[in-house]
């Protein structure tokens, strides 16, 4: 044991353990992932991961840095494993490597590698699939629960490989929750009607709204291990209560509830896994709060009137982009000197 | 100060290509580029112009009087831009309907007053045509190669509706990759444009490192190498 002269200040957890930590704490949602909507997640993760890891090391030897360090931060994995939870399962095996392709490289490596990479990885790579590859990214596969058939792991690993037809399984596809709900609405149904539709659970949708419970359990986890503060994932619930119940006492007939709302899509993923990214968040406390809030707002706005179903990914990227603005201006005021004349 | 021919060439081609180097008429640029003919009809005509303008400015050139040479320039570029709309819509009709918006505003194309201002001015004729010739055909040329990545990767083919330009025999020159391949959307978009231009870029810059100039200097310890753990 080494000894330090007071004032004895521990020193923070390192990356590897933190990203073990988010590691830790997406295993329970994952689990619940794969027990409502089949063997595709396997997939996706095996895909994702393996890929991640392929393009990190690739561009590691290319800019000439240290393997080792870098491969074993788990950064690249915890990347990849958010992203293959954002994307529809069954996806053609190509979907997923450009995507992590566009991670690694635009997301990360061209500015400089972890800790300088402005936006999150994960969300620039299923962005760029989403307004790229409109058709494969708006395939969802209905939950185990009220699908006809299931696939096999093997079966789906074929599948995604393109070794077997793609068109055979198409009657187990489905729209999701929030994009029904977007539909019907734009057909002038009420809310209560759309609840009739199948895909629609006990306050959000069949499945989702329970993984998005195991989310919040793991966020809770990594709250409690000091890998996030608080702060981000609060703002973010917040910002979508607000404007969610706003709307909804005004209208309950045709804007839906706060629950539907904040247990559907990736909210919950986004509030605690995405959205909380040390690289990419708001640095000072003030900040987070704004930067949460402005999540949790713009996902409302997207989701009532945008042209996207969620907006997940969108307000995380349009946050990141503000970030340096929002810490500029939270800078907190050093003790002993006096409030900053103006800016 | 006359430049020669050779320096002329190399620095419109090269050295001080107007899309690579001076990052000049981005907005052309990255608008129009989606497919390879739309890139070489605003490249040619934007090359015509910029030999026009730099002719009739060269010409003229002590003639004007230098507090108001700005708007003289200006007015001479626009006719030459409304002469080639109105030729263009005379005679390529469908194309003149793709380019819509972006061929009147070759008239607030940096690179041409720059041209008209930067060498025209102060240049013989001849120097001056040979300039805007040269400064034009790199343009023309970066929109070419901007025009088929982003065809190639959005679309799948290469100068599809050829037809648009060299008429309809021109149909056959089309070059389809693969029946199956469903089309990278982004690059059609205005990020694949980004994507392109800096792509470019970073290809010029290489050639340049590698046969022009001794290799960049290593990283020093000063750029502070991350430190394994």
């Amino acid at each position: 044991m080494k000894n330090y002269s007071s004032p004895y200040v521990t020193p923070s957890a390192s990356t590897n353990r933190l990203m073990l930590n988010v590691i830790i704490a997406l295993i329970p949602g994952t689990i619940a992932y794969i027990w409502y909507f089949g063997m595709g997640l396997i997939v996706n993760l095996v895909l994702a991961i393996s890929s991640a890891l392929l393009f990190e090391t690739v561009i590691l030897l290319l800019r000439k840095r240290p393997l080792k360090a870098y491969l074993s931060d788990y950064s690249a994995i915890v990347t990849a494993w958010l992203f293959a939870l954002c994307i529809p399962m069954h996806s053609p095996w190509w979907l997923v490597v450009v995507g992590i392709g566009f991670a690694m490289i635009a997301g990360k490596h061209l500015y400089g590698g972890i800790g300088f990479n402005p936006f999150n990885p994960a969300m620039v790579g299923y962005v760029v699939l989403l307004i790229s590859f409109p058709v494969e990214m708006t395939t969802w596969y209905l939950p185990l629960q009220i699908s006809p058939d299931s696939l096999t792991l093997v079966q789906a690993f074929s599948y995604s490989l393109g070794l077997v037809d793609i068109h055979q399984w198409d009657t187990l596809t489905s729209a999701t929750p929030l994009d029904q709900y977007k539909t019907s609405l734009s057909l002038n149904m009420m809310i209560s009607e759309i609840r009739q539709s199948p895909v629609f659970g006990s306050f959000a949708g069949v499945g989702w709204e329970w993984i998005a419970n195991w989310w919040f359990i793991g966020g809770i986890y990594l709250i409690f291990t000091k890998t996030i503060r608080w702060h981000i994932p609060v703002a973010v619930i917040l910002g979508m209560l607000i404007l969610s119940f706003s709307f909804y006492i005004a209208d309950p007939d045709s804007i839906a509830s706060p629950g539907f709302h904040l247990f559907s899509g990736g909210l919950m993923l986004g509030a605690f896994f995405i959205a909380t990214d040390p690289v990419t968040a708001s640095t000072t406390v003030k900040g987070r709060l704004i930067y949460g809030f402005m999540i949790g707002a713009l996902v409302y706005i997207i989701r009532s009137w945008g042209g996207y179903p969620d907006g997940v990914a969108f307000a995380v990227l349009l946050a990141n982009m503000s970030v340096p603005l929002i810490d500029y201006y939270t800078q907190p005021r050093v003790f002993g000197m006096n409030p900053p004349e103006d800016h | 100060m006359s430049a020669s021919t050779a320096e002329i060439t190399r620095s419109g081609l090269w050295k001080n290509n107007v899309a690579l180097v001076q990052l000049l008429g981005l907005c052309p640029l990255l608008a129009v580029t989606s497919t390879t003919i739309n890139g070489i009809g605003l490249g040619l005509a934007t090359l015509i112009t910029l030999v026009l303008s730099n002719t009739i400015i060269s010409a003229i050139r002590n003639v004007v009087r230098t507090e108001v040479r700005l708007p003289v320039f200006v007015l001479i570029i626009a006719s030459i831009v409304t002469v080639i709309e109105l030729t263009m819509q005379a005679w390529f009709y469908d194309l003149y309907l793709v380019l819509g918006i972006f061929i009147p505003l070759i008239v607030t194309n940096c690179s041409i007053i720059g041209r008209a201002e930067g060498f025209a001015s102060k240049n013989p004729v001849a120097a001056s045509a040979l300039d805007g010739f040269m400064m034009g055909l790199g343009f023309l040329i970066v929109l070419t190669i901007l025009g088929m990545l982003r065809e190639i990767i959005g679309f799948g083919t290469i100068l599809a509706n050829a037809n648009l330009m060299f008429g309809e025999g021109a149909s056959a020159l089309q070059f389809t990759l693969n029946e199956e391949y469903g089309g990278f959307l982004m690059a059609i978009l205005p990020p694949g444009a980004f994507f392109g231009l800096a792509l470019l870029i970073v290809a010029k810059n290489l050639i340049e490192t590698r046969f022009y100039q001794a290799p960049a200097a290593k990283i020093t310890d000063s750029e502070a190498e991350p430190v394994a753990t």
